[in-house]
């Protein structure tokens, strides 16, 4: 649970075979985290409850967290990057938010930072 | 405590059928929503915390509503029971009285359309209300073992750190609960959707975990054919991105112990343990939505004998219920911030390391026994009585179901 201790324990790993970390209080774009040897800058906010990539995964890889497959990427994503609906989907029901199917025709990718952001002010 | 306390901790009101109730409510029950006006004027005149309103809105007959409201009506907690018909609806209102008799509780009828319209009705459901209460205050409780508390749990409003905090310290509650001998249910399989094989490991018997796999598929095809799942914006504002991962998180609710059993709303656990309640309808989806929000789930794990429900909550649900009190565990930090007034306990203190998630879950513990001992929760002090019936349809549950009866 190296990753644990980071950034004033901003992030937890809940499971040692996880791909994702969780934020334990919302964090603004241009925070410093350490994940492990590594310190790299948040590209993104990332609020509370939300997942940040552990390492550099590619499409199609299943994103651990608890230690079991929660869905898959639909898009590259580097270390410290915002794991969310815009690059990643249910292996069950894949068409399961009101949200994406009401807003198909902008980009969630787009408009959904925006909302965790505003929403979860830190 | 004394050896006496150890043994019935509690303080209960003991019914006909042996169970005890842990509140002495009178409800005042619509059998349509044609009556429902009526029933809410006369509840309103009381204004108290004891007398709830509860009822069914629809015309058209279902069985499912039918027993619910046979189950609801004789729910342990509950003291006495006015019910209030329109007159032309198809509850079988004469049938649904006498079982509320027969189980040994003060019950009326008041029929609006024979009784003179809306304000004489009102006048007299007040004065029947009136009588019945001083009926029931002369009752005086019993002590109340653990093996006769039956709580439940279920998850609102639920974000990212619903599924670290709030409900695994629930599911730690839930051991200590089951260990001491009370039964505990958890629910809505289809937020157990990617859960169905671990938690086919922990029934007690090989035959029970097919079923509960059974059931988890059941619950993902009627999804699939509502074209949703489970699955609010809310929770994706909160960082939930898939159905799996709420519920996974969501899972954690239901702690370590053994599942000794799969019910259905209605169907109560025969002994202590750890119980799946099965939520979604059988057959082809025929009414919508299994449940069209969280008060459906609270109200038939009522219907299956809760005396309490604990309500974990990310985004910050403020509800309660009639009939049965409702704790919430609040998950995030933040939300605790805005909504303390509301949440009986800050589970979101274990993200910033102030609580380990088993001293949460000892509190919550705690929270339990004083909560079924007399003391109000925030949701039912703040007057919530939060309260949905709606058409569905279920088959009776199989023998493989319910291994401890067999034994």
């Amino acid at each position: 649970m190296n990753d644990k201790a980071t950034a004033n324990k901003a992030l937890i790993l809940l499971h040692p075979s996880d791909n994702v970390l969780v934020a334990t209080r919302s964090l603004s774009a241009g925070t410093t985290v350490t994940l492990g040897e590594r310190s790299l800058v948040l590209p993104e906010p990332l609020a509370v409850g939300h997942k940040m990539a552990r390492w550099d995964m590619t499409t199609g890889e299943k994103i651990v967290k608890y230690g079991a497959p929660i869905g898959s990427l639909l898009a590259p994503v580097a270390a410290g990057a915002w794991v969310h609906m815009h690059n990643m989907t249910s292996d069950y029901l894949a068409s399961h938010t009101r949200r994406r199917e009401g807003r198909a025709a902008t980009s969630s990718a787009s408009s959904t930072p925006t909302t965790a952001s505003q929403e979860s002010p830190s | 405590m004394s050896p006496t306390q150890q043994q019935a901790p509690l303080q209960g009101y003991l019914r006909q059928d042996g169970r005890k109730g842990i509140r002495n409510v009178v409800l005042v029950a619509y059998l349509v929503e044609c009556a429902h006006h009526v029933s809410r004027k006369i509840v309103q005149h009381f204004d108290d915390l004891d007398v709830h309103l509860i009822g069914f809105p629809g015309c058209f007959p279902n069985d499912y509503a039918s027993d619910m409201m046979k189950a609801l009506c004789t729910h342990p907690n509950v003291g006495g029971v006015l019910l209030v018909s329109l007159g032309c609806e198809s509850m079988d209102r004469d049938e649904l009285r006498e079982q509320i008799a027969d189980s040994g509780r003060p019950v009326d009828l008041l029929v609006i359309q024979e009784n003179g319209g809306t304000a004489s009705t009102v006048a007299r459901g007040i004065q029947s209300v009136g009588a019945m209460r001083d009926q029931m205050a002369q009752q005086t409780p019993v002590p109340m073992a653990m093996s006769e508390l039956v709580v439940g749990t279920i998850c609102g409003g639920s974000d990212g750190t619903s599924g670290i905090t709030a409900n695994p310290a629930v599911g730690r509650c839930f051991d200590h609960l089951v260990e001491d001998g009370a039964a505990c249910m958890f629910e809505e399989t289809g937020e157990l959707i990617g859960c169905e094989n671990i938690m086919a490991e922990r029934a007690v018997t090989p035959e029970l975990g097919q079923q509960i796999q059974d059931c988890v598929a059941k619950a993902e095809r009627y999804y699939r054919t509502m074209g949703f799942g489970s699955f609010a914006p809310g929770n994706a504002d909160g960082g939930l991105t898939t159905l799996e991962e709420k519920s996974m998180g969501a899972y954690s609710k239901s702690g370590a112990s053994p599942i000794s059993g799969l019910i259905k709303p209605g169907d109560t656990p025969p002994t202590g343990g750890l119980y799946l309640l099965d939520v979604v309808p059988d057959g082809e989806p025929r009414f919508g939505f299994p449940n069209i929000a969280d008060n459906a789930e609270i109200v038939e794990m009522i219907a299956s004998g809760c005396h309490l429900t604990l309500f974990t909550t990310g985004r910050g649900s403020v509800v309660g219920s009639a009939i049965s009190p409702v704790i919430k565990v609040c998950a995030n930090p933040e939300t605790y911030e805005k909504l303390s007034g509301d949440m009986d306990i800050n589970a979101g203190r274990i993200l910033g390391g102030e609580a380990s998630l088993d001293e949460v879950g000892e509190e919550i513990y705690r929270r339990v026994l004083a909560v079924a001992s007399g003391e109000r929760s925030l949701s039912e002090e703040l007057g919530h009585q939060e309260f949905i019936l709606t058409y569905k349809s279920f088959e009776p549950i199989g023998p493989a179901c319910l291994p401890v009866r067999q034994v």
